[in-house]
């Protein structure tokens, strides 16, 4: 700990904001695979995935807008000051991408549905609003983006994990320990 | 500090590869991409392409369609059985669609037997009821994986495929009596389009019902033989229900028949008894009709999954197979729309 400390003043993230982002990652990581799943099948399960999908989204993107006001109020704790420039980086950008994915894919999903022509029903029988004009070529775009970005999102997320298993495991320099203890 | 031997670093570094490898292979798994058998909506519409491939722009089954307006009104009822806005005496705004099954826009009438109806009620509580209906009494297979099966074999050049498909799906035989049969109606107007799925209606203390819902029409028109059918040239149907609907609306009663316990509700090939309660919840008018290309039926996917409060989905497998074979469709011609151009009524409407 003595050592931890020395190289990582900073401690770590207030217990909302870990609750945040264990909560969060739960949820998002099974959005992904609800998402994947449901347009893999035509069972009935189809039709309560993709309830689930579109209520559990709007979650993430009412979560995910408390995360960032949290995140501007709480700040981070800094990274380790050995820690190389290019990684610096790396880990800056990234998080920012994905508090950008956090809120765009479930703007995006709920842009896609409002754009078909769909009501916007969600489990519970809540009803939200259109977002969008009922328009082929919104809804195209947004289709494609909300697909597309799925796949980035998961990449990114696989690169987090990676990193977060290599500042545990590796470097040993209680990155890991600010979100995970 | 941390110090580490490259062993042990290794190994970590080992660990963390696997980590990854098990997320993104469960991903693949839950993805369909290592199950190469598992059907999707994408695979139901790849069978429904024939061999020269899609009409772009269009829907991939019941391509041939004209759009009407109109309204539903509804008596009241159909209260007892579901708390749905749409059961409850008034009147509600439709968009529809008159269709023949085809995956062919330009299709000659008379080469399709089954005719259908896409319907869109929405009352003012914000709920929207879709439905897509058509005019056999009963469809020709009991599950989804057996229509996928019947458009394999139907497209299959082996030469005993259809009649193995039969031998394997004896179910087919009642519809093939069926379409060997049944006069062909010179109208739209004269056809009853049956719902065929059963779903469950929700009334206000939360019992469900099973039930299935049909359109019957007020006009009684007579039928005739498909050869005299197809002398009336191919797009008869639609210039048919123009005239017709230009010079009076039409009009259909929506009945609602409920299951007997002992019904199937899971299997839309067997009719139920014709002597089941069935009760008339109201009368679609339809008043208007607009060509496909620039009326409102266009971009909508009459998904049957799209229920209001008070209706759901029942154990009957094809509204959700159907819903995941629509919503591939509709985002293909959606993002298609090139390839049908919007005509001049589009243009004349957006014109001062
Ligand atoms: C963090 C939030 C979200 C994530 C990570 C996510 C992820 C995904 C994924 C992975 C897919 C499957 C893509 C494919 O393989 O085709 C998908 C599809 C879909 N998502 Fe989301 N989604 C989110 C939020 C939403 C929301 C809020 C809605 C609607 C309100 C929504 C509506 C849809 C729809 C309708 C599809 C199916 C599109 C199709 O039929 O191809 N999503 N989503
Ligand atoms: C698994 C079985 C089925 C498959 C794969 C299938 C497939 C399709 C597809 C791909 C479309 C075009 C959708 C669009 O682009 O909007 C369509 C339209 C239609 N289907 Fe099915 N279908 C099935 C079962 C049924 C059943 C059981 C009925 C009637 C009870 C039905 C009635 C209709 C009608 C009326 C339309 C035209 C709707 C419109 O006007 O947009 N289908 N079908």
């Amino acid at each position: 700990m003595s050592q931890l400390s020395t190289r990582f003043p900073g401690g770590r993230f207030t217990g909302l904001q870990r609750l945040l982002h264990w909560l969060m990652a739960i949820c998002i990581i099974a959005m992904l695979f609800i998402g994947v799943g449901m347009v893999s099948t035509i069972a009935p399960k189809y039709v309560s995935l993709v309830t689930t999908h579109k209520t559990l989204g709007i979650a993430i993107l009412i979560l995910a807008v408390l995360r960032i006001v949290v995140r501007l109020r709480s700040g981070t704790p800094p990274l380790p000051r050995d820690l190389p420039g290019p990684m610096r980086l790396a880990a800056k950008l990234s998080h920012y991408v994905l508090y950008a994915l956090m809120i765009a894919m479930p703007l995006l999903g709920w842009g896609t549905v409002s754009a078909g022509g769909y009501p916007v029903k969600l489990l519970w029988g809540i009803q939200l609003p259109a977002i969008a004009p009922h328009s082929d070529t919104l809804f195209t775009l947004l289709h494609t983006a909300h697909v597309t970005l799925a796949f980035a999102f998961f990449a990114l997320i696989l690169l987090h994990i990676a990193a977060g298993l290599f500042h545990a495991l590796v470097r040993k320099d209680g990155v890991f320990e600010s979100m995970a203890r | 500090m941390a110090q580490q031997s490259p062993g042990s670093s290794l190994t970590s570094l080992a660990v963390i590869a696997v980590v990854i490898a098990v997320i993104a292979g469960a991903f693949a798994y839950t993805g369909g991409w290592l199950s190469s058998d598992r059907l999707s909506g994408a695979k139901l519409v790849q069978a429904l392409t024939p061999p020269t491939g899609p009409a772009l722009g269009h829907r991939r089954n019941h391509a041939k369609g004209i759009c009407f307006t109109g309204q539903f009104d509804a008596n009241s009822n159909g209260t007892a059985l579901s708390k749905a806005e749409v059961f409850a005496a008034g009147q509600y705004p439709v968009i529809g669609r008159f269709n023949f099954s085809t995956p062919d826009p330009n299709a000659s009438d008379a080469t399709s037997r089954v005719r259908g109806l896409g319907l869109q009620i929405s009352t003012p509580d914000g709920a929207v009821w879709r439905s897509a209906m058509i005019d056999p009494p009963f469809f020709p297979v009991a599950t989804p994986d057996a229509f996928y099966a019947l458009l394999q074999a139907s497209s299959s050049k082996e030469p005993d495929a259809m009649k193995n498909f039969a031998a394997a799906h004896p179910e087919i035989a009642a519809f093939g009596a069926w379409a060997g049969s049944a006069p062909w109606t010179p109208s739209y107007a004269g056809d009853t389009f049956n719902g065929l799925n059963a779903f469950l209606l929700v009334d206000s203390s939360g019992a469900t019902h099973a039930v299935r819902w049909s359109l019957k029409p007020q006009a009684e028109l007579k039928g005739m033989s498909g050869e005299e059918f197809a002398k009336l040239g191919p797009d008869h149907l639609a210039a048919e229900i123009t005239a017709r609907v230009a010079a009076a609306p039409q009009r259909w009663n929506m009945v609602v028949t409920v299951a007997d316990p002992s019904d199937p509700t899971a299997d839309p090939s067997k009719a139920w008894p014709a002597d089941r309660k069935s009760v008339e919840v109201g009368t679609l008018t339809v008043d208007k009709i607009q060509p496909e290309a620039d009326g409102p039926c266009r971009d909508i996917n009459f998904d049957p999954t799209i229920l209001p409060d008070g209706i759901m989905v029942s154990d009957d497998p094809f509204p959700a197979a159907r819903s995941a074979a629509y919503a591939k469709s509709f985002a293909l011609r959606m993002s298609e729309e090139k390839n049908y151009p919007r005509g001049d009524a589009a243009k004349e409407d957006t014109q001062p």
